[in-house]
C-alpha cells in the first residue's frame, strides 16, 4: 500500500535516551529507564515546532522512514515526511515506543538491575499517566519547552488526551484520533480474552518465561482476535471473499478460507516482534485509563488547547460516539475543537489506512495554527 | 439573485454581531461567514455541520467546526456560552425546531435567524398558478430532493415567537438585494430575525 517515495523521510535510525528513578503513578520505582526513540525534520531554534506523535498499542518509535537495509517503512509513512499532513519540512517530529513496551524502552522483558534477569511479571504494573510520564521526560530532554501538538491514533489517542490532563502547558494542539476518554465493558472483554489466551498458555509459566520459550501460541491468539476488532465486517468481506472452492464437504481443519490463513499468518508474527508480557501490561494500562475526570483541562485555569478530535465511521472497537464524547467533554471545558467523523469501511484501522482524508484534516489543522503562532496571514 | 440576496445577508449579520464576540454558526456549511466574521469582526467562531465535505473545507480555512447535526449539538454547552447563536439558511433543515431555539437561547445572548420567506410572491404564484411545489433560487430543490422539511414564512416565524415569548430585537428583510420594508410577507426573499429571551 505504502511505496517509497521521494517524499519518506529516507533513512532513519533508533535513538535511546536514559534517565534513573522513574516514579510511577502507584509510586513503584524503577531505577532505570530507557526510552527508545525517532525524530524527522529539523528542531526550530524557539523549539516551538516539535510534534510528538503517540504510537497504537502493539506500535513502535519506527513511524516513518526506512531502517537501513529494510524493504518495510515505519507505521505511519503515508502521514509523516516532506510535505504530508505531518510535514518535516515545517515541523520537528517525534515518536517513541511506550513505557512497557518491547521495542527498545523499558518494559518487562528488560532486564531488572537488581536480579540481572529479565523483569517478567516482576515489572511493576503501569499507567497511561506513567507512559506520558515518560515522553515528558524525553521532551525536557530534547530541551522542549512546549509541543506544537500531540497526536495519535487509539492507544495513541489516549496518550493525547492524557497529555492534555497532565501537562496541559505543555501542549498547544492535540489530535486524538479513533479513540477515547475510557474503556467501556466491550473493549475490556476484548482485551480481557487477548490476556487470558496469553496466560491459558502453558509456556508462559506466570510471566517468567524468557529462558525457556515464549507462549508464542497463546500471544498469536491474542493477536487472531485483535485483528478481527481492528477490521470491519465490509471490509474483511473485501478482503477475503469467499470462494467457492474454499467450500467443501471434506474439509480438514487447515486453514481452509483466505480469512483463517491470513489470521495465522497474522498471529505468527506478531510473536516475532511482540513481547507477552508487553502485551497483558499494556492492554492492562488501556483499560484501566480514564480522562473521564474532574482534573480534565478543568475550567478557571484558562488553559487553551486547539484540538482536532477524528473517528472513522465503520470503527466498531472505538466507535464514533466515543470520540463524540470527548468533544462534548471539550465544550463543556470552553475548549476549542473541531471534530469529523470520516466515512470508511476500514474498521477501527481505518487510522492507519484513510490517509488521504486524514491529511486534508491534519495538515491544514496544523497549518492553519503554525501561520497563526509565526504571524503569517 | 439569491446568492447575492444571502450575500448581504451575511453582511447584515456580520453588522449585527459585535467584534470580538463568541460565535457559534449552527449549519456553517463550507465556513463562508465564519471566515468572513472571523476576518472582519475578530470573532472567536465555532460551526457546527453535517456534511463531511464543508467540514474538510471551514478546516481548510482554519475554522473552528464539529461534525454533527443540529439538533445534537447544543445540550452539551454551558449556559451563556456564547454572544451570538446563528442559523443562517439552516432552520428549515431543523427536526427539532422547539428545542433547537431553546437550546441557542440558553447558550447564546442573542440568536440571529436567517432564513428564505415561503410566503415571497414569487413562490405563491408558482403554487398557485402553476399549480406546483415552489422552487426558487433560495429553495432550488425540487419537492423530492429538498434536504428542507420545513417551509415558513416571515409571518409563521413572528407568530411562533409570539406563542413562544421570545423577543424579537431585530428585523431585517431583503428582496432582490436591497432591504425592503413594504409587505415583507408577501415581497422579501430572505428575512433576518434577532431573538432574545
Amino acid at each position: 500500500m505504502v511505496i517509497k517515495t521521494n517524499r519518506s523521510v529516507g533513512i532513519v535510525e533508533t535513538k535511546y535516551f536514559t534517565f534513573n528513578d522513574l516514579i510511577l503513578e502507584n509510586k513503584h520505582k524503577l531505577p532505570n529507564v530507557t526510552v527508545a526513540y525517532e525524530t524527522y525534520g529539523t528542531l526550530n531554534e524557539k523549539k516551538d515546532n516539535a510534534i510528538l506523535i503517540a504510537h497504537a498499542f502493539t506500535g513502535d518509535a519506527h513511524c516513518a522512514g526506512y531502517h537501513e537495509g529494510d524493504e518495510k517503512p515505519g507505521w505511519w509513512e503515508g502521514m509523516v515526511g516532506h510535505k504530508k499532513a505531518f510535514d518535516t519540512d515545517k515541523y520537528f517530529i517525534i515518536c517513541s515506543n511506550v513505557l512497557g513496551g518491547c521495542q527498545g524502552t523499558t518494559g518487562p522483558s528488560s532486564i531488572n538491575p537488581e536480579t540481572g534477569k529479565e523483569y517478567g511479571t516482576d515489572f511493576p504494573v503501569i499507567s497511561m499517566a506513567d507512559i506520558v510520564k515518560v515522553q515528558k521526560k524525553l521532551i525536557d530532554y530534547l530541551g522542549i519547552e512546549k509541543l506544537f501538538c500531540v497526536a495519535g491514533g487509539s492507544m495513541g489517542g489516549m496518550q493525547v488526551l492524557q497529555w492534555a490532563m497532565s501537562y496541559p502547558e505543555q501542549i498547544r494542539s492535540a489530535i486524538p484520533i479513533a479513540s477515547t476518554m475510557r474503556h467501556t465493558p466491550q473493549q475490556i472483554a476484548f482485551n480481557e480474552v487477548g490476556r487470558q489466551s496469553v496466560m491459558a498458555d502453558v509456556t508462559w509459566k506466570d510471566g517468567h518465561y524468557y529462558q525457556t520459550g515464549n507462549p508464542d501460541r497463546g500471544l498469536a491468539v491474542a493477536r487472531m482476535l485483535g485483528h478481527i476488532t481492528y477490521m470491519s465486517d465490509v471490509s474483511m468481506q473485501k478482503k477475503f471473499p469467499i470462494k467457492e472452492k474454499e467450500k467443501s464437504v471434506n474439509f480438514n481443519f487447515n486453514a481452509d478460507f483466505e480469512v483463517e490463513e491470513y489470521l495465522r499468518y497474522r498471529g505468527s508474527a506478531f510473536v516475532k516482534r511482540f513481547d507477552a508480557n508487553t502485551y497483558l501490561y499494556i492492554s492492562k494500562a488501556m483499560d484501566h485509563f480514564d480522562v473521564q475526570k474532574e482534573e480534565f483541562l478543568p475550567l478557571g485555569k484558562n488553559i487553551k488547547i486547539k484540538f482536532l478530535v477524528i473517528s472513522f465511521k465503520s470503527d466498531w472497537l472505538y466507535p464514533a460516539y466515543h470520540s463524540e464524547n470527548i468533544v462534548k467533554y471539550l465544550k463543556m471545558r470552553r475548549q476549542s475543537v473541531t471534530y469529523c467523523n470520516i466515512h470508511s469501511t476500514y474498521g477501527h484501522d481505518a487510522f492507519l489506512l484513510e490517509i488521504k482524508d486524514e491529511t486534508n484534516l491534519i495538515k491544514n489543522f496544523l497549518g492553519n495554527l503554525y501561520n497563526e503562532v509565526n504571524g503569517v496571514k | 439573485m439569491s446568492n447575492k440576496n444571502i450575500l448581504l445577508s451575511h453582511l447584515k449579520i456580520a453588522d449585527i454581531i459585535d467584534a470580538n464576540s463568541a460565535v457559534l454558526d449552527l449549519g456553517c456549511g463550507n465556513g463562508d461567514l465564519m471566515e468572513y466574521l472571523e476576518k472582519n469582526k475578530n470573532v472567536n467562531s465555532q460551526g457546527v455541520e453535517i456534511s463531511e465535505d464543508a467540514i474538510y473545507k471551514c478546516v481548510e480555512k482554519g475554522l473552528c467546526v464539529l461534525h454533527s447535526d443540529i439538533d445534537g449539538a447544543l445540550e452539551d454547552y454551558p449556559s451563556g456560552s456564547f454572544d451570538f447563536v446563528i442559523l443562517s439558511q439552516s432552520l428549515q433543515q431543523v427536526k427539532r425546531i422547539d428545542n433547537v431555539l431553546e437550546e441557542s437561547l440558553r447558550i447564546g445572548k442573542k440568536v440571529i435567524i436567517a432564513f428564505p420567506n415561503f410566503a415571497h410572491i414569487s413562490l405563491r404564484m408558482m403554487l398557485f398558478f402553476q399549480g406546483m411545489a415552489p422552487v426558487a433560487k433560495a429553495l432550488p430543490d425540487r419537492w423530492n430532493d429538498t434536504p428542507n422539511i420545513r417551509f415558513l414564512s416571515i409571518k409563521d416565524f413572528e407568530n411562533f415567537c409570539a406563542e413562544k415569548k421570545y423577543k424579537i430585537t431585530e428585523k431585517y428583510f431583503i428582496s432582490n438585494s436591497r432591504y425592503t420594508y413594504i409587505l415583507p410577507n408577501l415581497l422579501a426573499q430572505q428575512a433576518i430575525f434577532v431573538i432574545t429571551i
